[in-house]
């Protein structure tokens, strides 16, 4: 079985109020870091972390940190993205709805180690339920003193501020959702500038996603070595999976990346196989816009070796028999499902969606709908 | 100054110059065509994908190749950064298939659009296009509408290029012209229809690449390939005054701003020479105007004619 580093304590009862997430050793990331460490000693320790962005590019978290532009005088934001609005994932709502402590303990933690003073979450619209635990649980920090003014008496100043999202998905995207922050159209901006550079309100910017700012917490905790041991090669840590689909246990589930594809779908401890006693047909790992897996190469590569859920090993095979980790959205069809009838499905959520400022989107996802 | 080469031709430019207007400033036939991008209205490009470049090299400290192509109107150069345009056979795939996407629910109206012989869609077509179309679904479509009292938006032939968006953004603080819905629904308006209450509104009609935005004034009163340009000046108060008048003998049907080969309205005395309402659209009667003289077109395709008669005699592969 797995460690769990974010979601060990997600049915605790009454863990989404403040003082039993204080209980359970909630906050100590703050207090270590803002009283012993200072902001690029954090910054150091997720970059040994080897966390990779859990948003869908899988870009290093520390690399991106260390790219902000850090003019004097000038102010800087953290910004989680927590739009996520990709079909087949859900477990930043799970992390938000269960442990909204986490996201502010790491959104502290991580605006303290960026010189952030005021930071944003941007939460999908459709979350609005979401949005009023976030909200809550903000009140008790500022209540208990780990948001406003001088927290626990370290001089380090900051406000967080939850905005919902008018329900776009390509407000998920950094820059259109920056645009969206700001109260214009969500369309995506162009780069460079990069927001790292000229982000929110023209000022330097992280945009990082819910579960790597959580993932935060555990790697000031234990330090960036530990955490690094846990996973194979260049992906670390834990993972949050959203599987769905036709298993017989669907649900989130927190992984030490490494693990196989074979365990995951049929262990135990995990997703107990395909429901119904069916054959599995296809495999998409990683969330709508990543690659479909026949199944023949959802357990084993093309070249015949385990298939593990790393970046790394899910791309084995680029786009001709590989696919991505990507957000892990883990879709599983058995033997009944239509895939043409569910590529339609997604061609019609793209189309839908698309913010139709480039043509090959604009058109092609509206031609692809209407072909299937 | 950093090096750059484009097409096998090396150039020396600026640091922070985008491909496009390194190949810009090179000349010649390895300028990428640009649909949304605008060299004068700030906020322009990476849109329409129809300058895709392939870079070979990102630079001397990193040669590796860029894997997917590039849109060169906002990649910055690199110094040693080779490029490849014309002598791409991917460049040259892709731009085919940004071709038939814009054509996808573009009518082929040609015959009766205004635009016809000035279109840099047309012009793109003929250079990339094919001549058969694979669409069979159903085209989105909509009524013509009236930007105020001179302008007709046809908003079957837009290819959301945002260039209007950003004219209008100069002209209003707040946002009147814009765009409403995403996606394939996508399209441009006015607040509640209104006009752009702005002497300068008029120039959106110069810098819409196709038949979206017209001229009211001038909508079906000729072909412009019938017409003669001239190049001419006249006294106003509210903008240079000059302008290029198109002439059928004696009289001026309609008043453009002087553009260049790239469709951009032309810089003159630093300034971007842009043309109020008045110049535009009220000044028919040839007392307004000194003339300068004929006007060379050297870019648009029925303009000048026979250019895609030879073109396609020497490359029959053009026309599929
Ligand atoms: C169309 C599109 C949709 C996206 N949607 C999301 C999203 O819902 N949630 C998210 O965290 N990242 C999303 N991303 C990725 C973000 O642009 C960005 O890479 C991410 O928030 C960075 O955070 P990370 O480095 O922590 O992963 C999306 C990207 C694209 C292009
Ligand atoms: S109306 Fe013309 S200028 Fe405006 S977006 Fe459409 S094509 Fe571009
Ligand atoms: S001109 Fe570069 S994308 Fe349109």
């Amino acid at each position: 079985m797995s460690r769990k580093l974010l979601i060990e304590h997600a049915e605790v009862p009454g863990i989404t109020s403040f003082e039993t997430y204080r209980k359970h050793g909630g906050y100590a990331s703050v207090e270590k870091a803002l009283k012993t460490m200072s902001p690029e000693e954090v910054v150091e320790e997720v970059k040994k972390s080897g966390l990779r962005g859990r948003g869908g590019a899988g870009f290093p978290t520390g690399m991106k940190w260390s790219f902000l532009a850090k003019p004097e005088g000038v102010e800087r934001h953290l910004v989680c993205n927590a739009d996520e609005s990709e079909p087949g994932t859900f477990k930043d709502r799970y992390l938000m709805e269960k442990l909204p402590h986490l996201l502010i303990e790491g959104m502290i933690t991580s605006s303290y180690a960026l010189g952030a003073r005021r930071s944003y979450i941007y939460i999908r619209g459709e979350f609005m339920y979401v949005l009023r635990i976030l909200e809550k649980a903000i009140a008790e920090a500022y209540a208990n003193g780990m948001l406003g003014k001088n927290i626990l008496g370290s001089g380090y100043d900051l406000d967080l501020v939850v905005t919902p999202g008018g329900g776009a998905y390509i407000c998920g995207e950094e820059t259109a959702l920056l645009e969206s922050l700001e109260g214009k159209r969500g369309n995506p901006r162009m780069k460079p500038p990069f927001p790292a550079v000229k982000g929110l309100w023209g000022n330097p910017t992280v945009v990082n996603n819910v579960e790597s700012i959580a993932a935060v917490v555990p790697i000031v905790n234990e330090g960036g070595e530990a955490y690094a041991k846990i996973g194979i090669e260049r992906s670390t840590g834990t993972k949050l999976i959203s599987a769905s689909g036709n298993l017989v246990r669907p649900g989130v589930y927190e992984i030490e990346l490494g693990l196989s594809v074979e365990e995951f779908i049929y262990g135990d401890n995990y997703c107990r196989g395909v429901a119904n006693g069916k054959k599995l047909k296809a495999c998409i790992p990683g969330g709508s816009s990543v690659p479909i897996l026949p199944h023949y190469l959802v357990t084993k590569t093309a070249a015949g070796t385990d298939r593990l859920m790393t970046y790394e090993s899910l791309a084995d095979g680029g786009f001709a028999s590989g696919s991505m980790l990507g957000s892990g959205g883990f879709i599983v069809f058995d033997e009944d499902q239509c895939i043409v009838r569910n590529t339609w499905n997604f061609a019609r959520f793209y189309a839908h969606e698309s913010c139709g400022q480039c043509s090959p989107c604009r058109e092609g996802t509206g031609w692809m709908e209407k072909v299937l | 100054m950093i090096k750059v080469t484009i097409d096998d031709v090396e150039i020396e430019v600026a640091p922070g110059t985008t491909i496009l207007n390194a190949a810009r400033q090179a000349g010649g036939d390895l300028v990428p065509p640009a649909m949304c991008y605008y060299s004068k209205l700030p906020g322009t490009g990476g849109k329409c994908r129809t300058c895709l470049v392939e870079v070979a090299a990102g630079s001397t400290a990193d040669p590796r190749p860029m894997p997917k192509l590039v849109a060169s109107c906002s990649t910055p150069v690199m110094d040693g950064m080779i490029v490849k345009n014309k002598t791409s056979e991917r460049v040259h795939t892709n731009r085919g298939g940004v071709v038939e996407f814009l054509l996808v629910n573009h009518p082929l109206d040609c015959p009766i659009c205004d635009q016809a012989g000035e279109c840099h869609l047309q012009d793109l077509g003929y250079e990339h296009g094919s001549a058969k179309t694979r669409y069979r679904e159903e085209r989105r479509t909509f009524s013509p509408i009236d930007i105020g009292n001179k302008i007709k938006l046809h908003m079957n032939r837009c290819i959301l290029c945002y260039r209007c968006v950003a004219v209008a953004n100069q002209l209003t603080d707040s946002r009147v012209h814009g765009v409403m819905h995403r996606g394939e629904h996508a399209e441009i308006s006015t607040y509640i229809e209104n006009a752009i209450d702005n002497d300068f509104s008029g120039n959106m009609i110069d810098v819409c690449p196709v038949g979206a935005l017209t001229d009211k004034t001038f909508r079906f009163k000729s072909r412009v390939w019938f017409l003669k340009p001239y190049e001419a000046e006249c006294a106003c108060n509210k903008c240079s005054g000059k302008a290029v008048v198109w002439m059928f003998g004696n009289e001026i049907f309609r008043v453009t701003a002087r553009k260049d080969k790239y469709g951009e309205v032309e810089t003159i005395e630093d300034k971007t020479a842009w043309i109020c309402n008045d110049c535009r659209f009220d000044k028919k009667d040839p007392s307004n105007w000194t003339l300068i003289g004929p006007r060379k077109i050297d870019r648009h395709s029925v303009i000048s004619q026979g250019k895609y008669a030879t073109k396609n005699d020497n490359n029959p592969k053009l026309l599929r």
